[in-house]
């Protein structure tokens, strides 16, 4: 992203960073969007009931800590621990990528439970809602593969600009995170 | 008028680079390096100003299409018994010839042109056409800065409002017409492809477009939030910028946290579509035939879609509020009136604009207590309104007022708001929406608040921009006959709505409502607005006229700030480069609005203040 940079910046922060800001903002209102909904056609009535499935947790689990790796790897980088920094960073991608992969069995595990995509609207709301978050950890992948190739394609040197471009990838990795937990709760209060 | 002598031009540009400061942007930067040739200067750029101009031209081209869309259904409400035949070329079988040899609209393609029309002219017009130009223009060279946070990204914003335009272009040229279930897009209609003609494939390719007009709001949203709250110049504080600013900083805020919301209301909308879900879709019958959606509520994609929707008009026209303000200022040579009222009413009308909402639901069967709550926040938002509308008449009131066409414009803009805005207080409550609602009183209503008004405050835009982003003048002639016919054919076409309106005559009907017996002796009043209708779209093409003409051979430019304007872009040279300023930047010393001040026409924001003198911007 080519950025023009002003020398006297009166914020403290990256004008990039505050702009990934304001698109996780955006990105919350479309997850708002949807929870509410979900609210709002549960009160309708018509409703079916189901239990979440375990792997669901066991989820939560591995994106939680994919985020205390990627802190390590981020904390490594900053503190001149390269090796650190590289190790975690793959673990974060691995732990990434199991994600997704737990998200697919967590849709079959689903589908068995007869809770199918258009059986009513209280499943097909899990489906679209979370498949809406992964479709989101995709791109923090896609992220993570720009980091990784930094990583171990450039010579290690904790620049600015490259302390600054890796905190963007620490920041939104986090936020798919946090939003996962947020799902979590809020599927676990409805249900 | 030349409002700057060579004295002062010498004076200023020894101020910008005496009090200016290096940010070494031209020492290291690509500079023109990536605007060489023609493709990467005038389609690929990444510079701000050429990408407001390619939203505005682009902007141009759709109200174009959606301005001739609407003559054609004013034809058959005003002319039912009118032989269309002629418009057979261009719109081929949607004009059906019957066995006298009388050619008459297609009734399903009406719902479709009224659909389009509405899309059209919100979404790509209003949005894209008005925010998109004035945000790309105004922000960098208002606040001081050489491009927004990301060029780039600002550049995808205009591709993506591209291709959503060519996707609902071929929309427009599908076997079974495009979408023509109403621009809201209400399920069912739009949530069944078998439901009409337009439901199916013309309702997918609006969704599409639609979703990419999304990620294009999106991504020059918070490149405008990014820009503003971080690129300013030293010393331009949040309480000394100009009010357009403000403005489009509140209109980037709505879009960024509004936008997304109609996107998710918009992909369950496509669940249902192609997957077989029932979000919006309960018991239902068509043809004969039940479907097994089950347990659906239609209600839930009103929620959703009017959360964008009613945030969505304050897109539309607070940008319109602060060029007006803008502008109104500059042509009244005083200083605006009430600057920090401004500002708060601004902010004011931000937020009441996500909680007034359901007030475009009454009639769909809300509860009543809830209607209550919308009603008396919608009520509220005359409070900012009218403190705006006072300033405006407080910042004209006593003036020594040059009538330009872009300050005539801002007076017109006035008018309408207060006119539309009128009607806004009867619709809003509910007691008085319930006969109210889809009647011609709810067209003329927003029609004229958002649609000619804000058209007036993009009007004033153009004729006091032009010279800064074409380097030449539109014909003042011209201009003025485009607006004193505008104004009055404007009120011609929705002035006797109202009647028809309060008298009960519905919208949507291909008919317009001529199939009832009370409303048929309302014909000659239907004839009359058609008439009107076609005398304002000619004076909308005289406008394309001037303004492409002037493009290219307006009379030039002679002075850098041909207004005597205060703010910082009219401190650029005439033909303004890449990076905006060719040294230092300007830095800020006082508010935008320092006229008539100290026995001086105008003081730029630039100049210094004098000793014992007190900086009038906000919170001062």
């Amino acid at each position: 992203m080519a950025t023009l940079r002003q020398e006297y910046n009166q914020s403290k922060i990256h004008p990039q960073k505050f702009a990934l800001w304001i698109a996780i903002g955006a990105i919350i209102m479309m997850f708002a969007a949807f929870t509410s909904a979900y609210i709002v056609r549960r009160a309708a009535g018509n409703w079916l009931e189901f239990k979440l499935p375990d792997i669901f947790m066991v989820n939560t689990a591995v994106i939680l800590l994919s985020s205390i790796t990627i802190q390590l790897s981020y904390s490594g980088f900053k503190s001149g621990k390269e090796k650190r920094y590289k190790g975690m960073l793959i673990a974060t991608f691995i732990l990434g990528l199991l994600f997704l992969v737990l998200q697919y069995k967590g849709w079959e595990a689903l589908t068995e439970l007869g809770a199918t995509f258009t059986v009513n609207p209280s499943s097909s709301f899990i489906y679209v809602i979370s498949g809406l978050h992964a479709a989101h950890i995709l791109g923090g992948i896609a992220a993570l593969i720009v980091a990784l190739t930094h990583a171990y394609v450039l010579p290690y040197k904790p620049t600015l600009r490259r302390k600054q471009r890796f905190e963007l990838v620490v920041q939104y990795w986090h936020f798919v995170d946090i939003l996962w937990v947020y799902l979590m709760v809020f599927f676990m209060i409805q249900s | 008028m030349e409002h700057v002598n060579t004295v002062a031009e010498t004076l200023e540009d020894k101020l910008t680079h005496d009090l200016g400061y290096d940010d070494h942007f031209h020492e290291h930067h690509e500079g023109d390096k990536f605007q060489s040739n023609f493709l990467t200067k005038y389609i690929f750029s990444t510079d701000h100003k050429m990408i407001a101009r390619q939203f505005l031209i682009t902007g141009i081209f759709w109200a174009f299409i959606g301005a001739m869309m609407s003559i054609v259904f004013r034809l058959q409400l005003g002319f039912p018994e009118a032989d269309l035949a002629w418009l057979r070329p261009i719109l081929g079988k949607w004009i059906v010839v019957n066995e006298a040899g009388i050619g008459k609209l297609d009734a399903e393609f009406y719902y479709s042109l009224v659909t389009m029309h509405g899309t059209i002219l919100v979404f790509f017009v209003l949005t894209a056409g008005l925010s998109g130009t004035f945000a790309n223009l105004l922000i960098p060279l208002q606040i001081g800065a050489r491009d927004m946070a990301s060029p780039l990204l600002n550049a995808f914003s205009y591709w993506f409002f591209f291709l959503a335009g060519v996707v609902m272009f071929i929309s427009l040229f599908l076997s079974t017409g495009p979408f023509s279930g109403g621009w809201t897009a209400y399920p069912p209609l739009s949530a069944l492809p078998q439901a009409s003609d337009g439901s199916g494939a013309g309702m997918t390719m609006w969704i599409v477009s639609m979703s990419l007009f999304v990620v294009s709001s999106l991504l020059g949203g918070i490149n405008y939030i990014t820009t503003i709250l971080n690129l300013r110049t030293k010393g331009m504080n949040m309480w000394r910028m100009p009010l357009p600013m403000w403005a489009l900083l509140v209109t980037a805020i709505l879009g960024v946290l509004s936008f997304p919301v109609l996107l998710s209301g918009v992909l369950l909308l496509m669940f249902d579509r192609s997957l077989g879900t029932s979000f919006y879709l309960s018991e239902i019958v068509v043809g004969g035939q039940i479907l097994d959606r089950i347990g659906g509520s239609p209600i839930l994609f009103q929620h959703l879609f009017w959360f964008l929707g009613h945030p969505e008009v304050y897109i539309i026209i607070l940008p319109a509020m602060g060029i007006v303000s803008e502008v109104l200022s500059v042509h009244s040579r005083k200083p605006i009136f009430g600057y920090t009222a401004m500002i708060f009413s601004i902010l004011a009308i931000g937020f009441l604009a996500f909680i007034v909402w359901a007030h475009h639901m009454f009639m769909s069967g809300v509860n009543p207590f809830i209607s209550n709550f919308f009603v008396i926040f919608t009520l509220i938002i005359a409070v900012p309104s009218a403190v705006k509308v006072f300033n405006w008449i407080g910042t004209i009131y006593g003036s020594n007022f040059r009538f330009n066409s872009a300050s005539l414009f801002s007076v017109g803009f006035v008018s309408m708001f207060i006119s539309g805005g009128l009607t806004g207080i009867f619709l809003g409550n509910s007691a008085i929406d319930i006969p109210l609602h889809d009647t011609y009183f709810v067209v003329a209503h927003f029609h004229i608040v958002m649609g000619i008004a804000a058209f007036f405050g993009m009007f004033a835009g153009v004729y006091h921009w032009f010279p800064k982003m074409f380097s030449r003048y539109m014909n003042e002639t011209l201009g003025k006959i485009h607006f004193w016919g505008t104004i009055i054919g404007a009120y011609a076409i929705f002035w006797p709505m109202h009647y028809t309106g309060m008298a009960g005559v519905p919208r949507r009907y291909y008919d317009g409502g001529a199939s009832f017996d009370a409303f048929r002796h309302f014909q000659d009043l239907n004839q009359f607005i058609t008439v009107a209708a076609i005398l304002v779209f000619f004076l909308q093409v005289l406008f394309m006229v001037n303004f492409f003409y002037s493009i290219f051979s307006g009379k030039k430019l002679t002075t850098k700030n041909p207004w005597g304007a205060n703010t910082l872009e009219w401190t650029t040279p005439i033909v303004t480069g890449h990076g905006n300023w060719p040294g230092n930047i300007p830095t800020v010393q006082r508010w935008a609005y320092d006229y008539a001040k100290d026995g001086e026409e105008f003081i730029p924001q630039y100049v210094p203040l004098k000793e014992g003198e007190h900086d009038m911007g906000a919170g001062h």
